[in-house]
């Protein structure tokens, strides 16, 4: 008997249960000593086979409801920030950030307006401590510009031969100076809040840039009934809603090289540019990479596609005959 | 070799090496997504090995071997974890280590072997970074285990039959269809590398460690959320842990619980129905899991667990026995 395309699936299942040893596919012969379990199999399939698959029409509609109840979860999964944000706490909206695109590098020019808006602002509380001058040559700065503004800072140094630590003005391979010479220092001339420092501040925090952003200029009035302890700010974005930090940006509080208007948004927004790009400093190369390395398993994976399918060709389109002997 | 374990240095070690090492952030972020890399293809592997029953003789050993490997991939992972040093490192390993305090008689004195001291320290640290380098060789001979038993029984297919009459050469065939699988994985792993480094990483492990503030939500890695879940579900702290700890051993017992004489789910569509109930309580403990401890989580939670376990322990067995009192009702015999 000559079967269909098919219908090796079931002949196959037949094998599985009658243990019939195949030799070579038209070698098949069905046992002849069948049991009723075995029967019973054979006829389940040639059911299956003859009314349209039971199988697979019934089992559309149970697999159906699971699969769906996965789906929306995973959804819900993916869509749900990791922290549920306590009722006293605003989410941050999303802003559109120059950097944040698959292809979109740093805006040069913001961060170094940031920078600014760092040195004159933040930096008076909250130290950089893993940025070096020379990290902003080329990103920000000309190497004379870099080494003018580090030589501007007096950094100790030392021990020298006569085993007395001095001062000397600073290099580009120096970090940025922190404002207070230890935690507990800090601590205590913020009313015991410790700034944390910048340096990773953007990686550190959820929502990271639009956090930041919005908690600078998110400053305002305590709504009516909130009580905000004697030392702390109202801030809708910030855990709890209470901050030690003051508002620092206000309209120009700075003066831009680049003649740039300082609003409190225009600095905010620069400041968290120059955050982003300190705490992920390759972002550009990254990404610069990751095209490359894209466009590159893209071409091999069509070549590979190719070659894959012309080899394969024959097994795929091979016809397996089980014949009677 | 630019990482330092110590507690003061291995934070900022990272970060050194992120910042001033030539291409240290790529070897870094691979490091970080490498091992959700590892686990995506862990989770698929394990789920399409339960969707086709290929656990079951003669390839239990596979099998047994694959669940060791699953398990001590767990270990290295959340040894790995630790090494940044940051708020999630300290606090992951302090809960984790902590659920063996839970076993009577020896806990507290084995959890203080463990760490070297009274709490998750500089001991600690150095003892899980060399253990983060030893436990792979592990897994390297584990898994020569895993492809020295499937080489035994040669591998399944998706009819769960025996295929040996027709044998497909590994040159040029799987060869080249392995390839093509490594380019799109190598395509999925440049999108999230290239692009979204951070985005399966927790923002609290970029803070230093510190033991005298506590982050208000512990959550460990993506790939552990479900057995977490299944651990926070369980409101006694030693069952909880047993539980936890059943919850992948069950995995092993898999080949002596399923007792159907056909192996693929293609022909059980019973079966597929729960077997995709059971990837629903999966989905919903990963997601329970990143949810903080609070009603409706906590009861949801326990369902899922409850739902997770009957997978095993109730559907399997009274599906086989089902399907094989439907399969005597017949008594047709085919024309041949």
């Amino acid at each position: 008997m000559k079967t269909s395309y098919w219908r090796p699936t079931w002949g196959l299942i037949h094998r599985l249960y009658t243990r019939t040893t195949i030799r070579t596919p038209n070698q098949l012969r069905l046992g002849s000593q069948t049991s009723s379990f075995q029967r019973s199999l054979l006829a389940l399939s040639s059911a299956q086979q003859e009314q349209g698959s039971w199988g697979s029409r019934h089992s559309k509609t149970f697999a159906s409801f699971p699969t769906i109840a996965a789906t929306v979860f995973a959804t819900i999964y993916m869509s749900c920030p990791i922290l549920k944000a306590d009722d006293e706490t605003l989410e941050p909206p999303k802003y559109p950030w120059n950097h944040s695109g698959p292809l979109s590098s740093f805006d040069a020019a913001a961060i170094r307006r940031g920078h600014q808006v760092y040195k004159n602002v933040c930096a008076s509380c909250h130290s950089m401590e893993s940025i070096a001058y020379r990290n902003l040559i080329g990103v920000a700065y000309t190497e004379e510009e870099a080494k003018a503004m580090a030589e501007e800072e007096e950094v100790e140094d030392g021990p020298n031969e006569e085993g007395e630590m001095f001062t000397r003005p600073g290099r580009i391979s120096d970090h940025f100076p922190a404002p207070y010479p230890n935690d507990e220092a800090a601590r205590y001339a913020n009313s015991g809040a410790l700034p944390p420092d910048l340096s990773y501040i953007v990686k550190a925090r959820h929502h990271g840039e639009d956090y930041i952003f919005a908690l600078l200029t998110g400053y305002r009035d305590p709504p009516e009934g909130v009580n905000i302890r004697e030392g702390l700010n109202y801030n809708p974005y910030f855990t709890g809603g209470q901050i030690a930090m003051a508002r620092a940006l206000y309209d120009g509080a700075v003066e831009f090289d680049d003649g740039t208007p300082a609003t409190t948004s225009q600095m905010a927004k620069d400041v968290v540019t120059f955050l982003a790009w300190a705490s992920d400093p390759h972002q550009d190369e990254r990404k610069k990479m990751g095209v490359q390395a894209i466009f590159t398993i893209s071409v091999l994976f069509l070549f590979a596609l190719y070659t894959k399918r012309l080899r394969w060709s024959l097994y795929k389109s091979r016809r397996i005959e089980f014949r009677d002997m | 070799m630019h990482y330092t374990p110590h507690i003061l240095f291995a934070f900022h070690s990272v970060e050194h090496i992120m910042r001033d090492v030539p291409f240290g952030w790529l070897l870094r972020y691979s490091h970080l997504n490498g091992a959700s890399l590892f686990f995506i293809l862990l989770y698929l592997h394990l789920f399409r090995n339960l969707y086709y029953s290929s656990y079951s003789p003669p390839r239990h050993w596979t099998w047994i071997f694959g669940v060791l490997l699953f398990f001590f991939s767990i270990l290295t992972a959340f040894i790995g974890y630790v090494l940044p040093w940051g708020q999630m490192s300290l606090w992951g390993a302090t809960v984790i280590t902590n659920l063996l305090s839970a076993f009577p008689l020896f806990g507290h004195s084995l959890v203080t072997w463990i760490w070297g001291g009274f709490s998750v320290d500089n001991p600690t640290l150095h003892r899980f970074f060399s253990l983060h380098f030893l436990l792979p060789f592990l897994l390297f001979a584990l898994s020569l285990l895993h492809m020295i038993a499937l080489h035994h029984s040669s591998s399944g297919n998706p009819l769960g039959l025996d295929s040996s009459f027709s044998k497909i050469p590994l040159s040029p065939y799987f060869l080249l269809k392995d390839f093509l699988g490594l380019l799109l994985l190598l395509l999925f792993f440049s999108f999230l590398l290239f692009f979204s480094p951070n985005s399966l990483a927790h923002p609290d492990n970029y803070i230093l460690a510190n033991p005298m503030l506590t982050p208000p939500h512990i959550v460990p890695e993506w790939y552990f959320l479900p057995f977490y879940a299944i651990l926070r579900s369980i409101p006694h702290k030693l069952a909880g842990v047993l539980i936890m700890i059943s919850s992948i051993a069950v995995l092993a017992l898999l080949p002596w619980i399923h007792s159907f004489s056909s192996r693929s789910s293609l022909f059980r569509p019973l079966f597929r129905f729960f077997f995709f109930l059971f990837l629903a309580s999966f989905f919903l403990l990963t997601w329970i899991g990143a949810m903080p401890v609070e009603s409706p989580f906590l009861s949801l939670g326990l369902f899922s667990t409850l739902l997770y376990f009957s997978f095993f322990l109730l559907f399997l067995p009274s599906l086989a026995l089902l399907e094989s009192s439907f399969l005597s009702s017949y008594h047709l015999l085919p024309s041949s």
